[in-house]
């Protein structure tokens, strides 16, 4: 169902060699990333999974240029990535809207920090209808529910028409069915706008429902551990034999898929 | 028949049980006021004013306290009204006493406590001086000494904010000369400038600077980065992150330091007028308190009461509009 063209000449990430060190406070270093090499080609969705600790956000955040690599370089087409760039979007787990704003201005934000504002202000009403709040413009953060807050956060990140769109666990605090309907809200959004996205998130089955990959990656210190293709059709179920499988065979690599041949109660 | 008579304070209900009534007392407060100011007679101890002031007054404010309750628009402005209603019972009972007891009676001693008369001859017959001469000349000091403080205070707090140079530098600074009163700077404020209205203005504006400078660089520390992330991932540069990002999210604690510099400069303004500068309300009231005409003193007291009042009104008012989007998030 991909119903724009694949323009898979932009928005390539190529990370090589990256690690990450923090200081400890006892004075040595803590090895969040070691030697991550990653291609992420033009509009493709990547979700990076793994428990906590794998150095998944710390990753996203190289990529959104918040934080410096300590060795190894972060590319997005070709230019190295040294610091943050409204061509890099950014969507956290809590939508951190500026409460002093209205939803509008909230998401306007990019297009006036890029003093660009005069000239394209008709995109404004055109992204916030993208999200389905078109009627909430004057309305202030804090009277928004959390999946109206996340959705006006992707549209102010996504009014600047970033090349890569980075999601840092986006819907982990929504409940179950508002999580799910954002899912389906992302794809949509993803399959108008076209653009790369990568998803840092705890949850495997959204990891395999949105993505063309998925990155598993592992603590101590944080490593890729295994790239997996999702070769589903879309639209995709939650509940056919693949999606199933796929989803056993990266709880097996992570070590959470459980033992079944010691029942630990009997049913 | 009790019922009958009493009939102001009581209202018959459906049920014939007695229910007080507290609607316009306020009224039957300044008529009871007017007819002890005309019956009592005066105990003669207090200079007589050229008119009977007072009454005047109290005639005014019965016909307002009648008069506006009936000529609200709506019934919840009538309502709204109402509500105040036994504040002004209180109060014009309160300025009844305090008639009995100088006027009337002069319990205290009338030089220094004057018969209410006789403070409202000093509003009307010397209005001119005290508002157009005296307030005039305050406010100018004070607006003056205000907003070059609360600049300053801005500045001051929004660099040590955000650069870490400043902050080495400033804060030590704020810290050691902050805690000084304001007032204790005035014998060097007297040598070192030119003027003493000069002198009173920096008073004035340093006692505004310490709350403001320490508020908003506290307001800009505490907030969370993750603003400053985001707005950066959305192209926003430095300077557009100091003032749209930074500044608003400090505003609630900026009005916290404005509205604590303010305070302190009217106490400011007050000492330095009364001390140095030979104008002012602060000055009238010191000039007045050493002739030992008290009524004069009241006077400029009720003035000051007024316009403070409405400077501290006015501040909230402009607060309300600025921090409009923390309505139904914090309580104030």
């Amino acid at each position: 169902m991909v119903s724009a063209t694949l323009d898979t000449s932009q928005g390539v990430i190529d990370i090589k060699g990256v690690s990450k060190n923090f200081p400890h406070p006892d004075g040595s270093e803590v090895k969040a990333l070691s030697q991550v090499e990653l291609t992420v080609s033009g509009g493709e969705f990547v979700s990076l999974i793994g428990p906590s600790g794998c150095g998944k956000s710390t990753l996203l955040r190289l990529i959104a240029g918040l934080d410096k690599a300590t060795t190894g370089t972060l590319e997005l087409d070709g230019q190295t990535i040294d610091g943050p760039s409204a061509e890099r979007g950014l969507a956290f787990q809590n939508p951190y809207l500026f409460p002093w704003l209205n939803i509008y201005n909230n998401v306007a934000f990019g297009l006036r920090a890029r003093r660009v504002y005069k000239r394209l202000k008709s995109m404004v009403g055109q992204y916030l209808e993208l999200v389905g709040l078109g009627k909430f413009g004057q309305v202030y953060p804090h009277h928004l529910s959390g999946g109206m807050a996340q959705r006006a956060s992707l549209a102010r990140a996504l009014i600047n028409e970033p090349r890569v769109l980075l999601l840092d666990e986006p819907l982990g605090a929504l409940d179950a069915f508002t999580r799910m309907n954002m899912q389906d809200e992302i794809l949509r959004i993803r399959s108008e706008k076209r653009i790369t996205m990568i998803m840092v998130t705890h949850d495997v089955d959204e990891a395999i429902y949105l993505s063309d990959r998925v990155i598993i990656m592992t603590p101590g210190p944080g490593k890729v551990e295994k790239i997996l293709a999702v070769p589903l059709t879309r639209p995709r179920a939650r509940n056919t034999p693949d999606f199933l499988s796929l989803r056993s065979r990266i709880l097996e690599i992570l070590n959470f898929a459980g033992r079944l041949d010691e029942p630990a109660y009997q049913i | 028949m009790v019922k009958h008579l009493l009939w102001p304070l009581y209202r018959l209900k459906d049920d014939y049980r007695l229910r007080p009534i507290f609607h316009h007392l306020a009224a039957w407060a300044a008529l009871l006021a007017l007819i002890l100011e005309i019956n009592l007679a005066p105990s003669g101890l207090q200079p007589p004013t050229e008119r009977p002031y007072l009454r005047y007054f109290l005639i005014v404010v019965l016909a307002l306290t009648i008069i506006l309750p009936l000529a609200a628009r709506s019934p919840e402005r009538k309502a709204k009204i109402l509500a105040k209603d036994n504040f002004y019972a209180a109060a014009i009972t309160l300025l009844n006493i305090l008639n009995i007891v100088t006027s009337k009676y002069t319990l205290i001693p009338a030089i220094f406590f004057p018969a209410p008369d006789r403070i409202i001859a000093v509003l009307f017959e010397d209005f001119n001086y005290l508002i157009l001469v005296c307030l005039f000349s305050s406010g100018k000091l004070l607006v003056t000494g205000f907003f070059s403080g609360a600049l300053a205070g801005l500045v001051t707090g929004v660099a040590i904010g955000f650069s870490k140079p400043a902050a080495y530098w400033l804060n030590p600074l704020i810290k050691i000369l902050g805690p000084i009163p304001p007032t204790a700077w005035i014998p060097i404020v007297l040598v070192a400038f030119p003027t003493t209205w000069a002198g009173a203005v920096f008073l004035i504006a340093l006692s505004v600077w310490f709350p403001t400078s320490v508020m908003t660089s506290s307001g800009i520390l505490n907030v969370q980065n993750a603003y400053f992330e985001v707005s950066s991932a959305l192209g926003a540069k430095r300077v557009y992150q100091i003032f749209m990002v930074g500044i608003p999210a400090a505003m609630p604690l900026i009005f916290t330091g404005l509205f604590s510099g303010a305070c302190s400069s009217f106490l400011t303004l007050m000492t330095a007028e009364m001390v140095g500068v030979k104008s002012g309300i602060g000055w009238y009231i010191n000039w007045q308190r050493e002739m030992l005409s008290y009524s004069n003193v009241y006077a400029g007291l009720i003035i000051i009461a007024f316009s403070f009042y409405s400077l501290i009104t006015l501040f909230f008012k402009v607060r309300d509009r600025v921090l409009v989007w923390q309505k139904g998030m914090i309580k104030w």
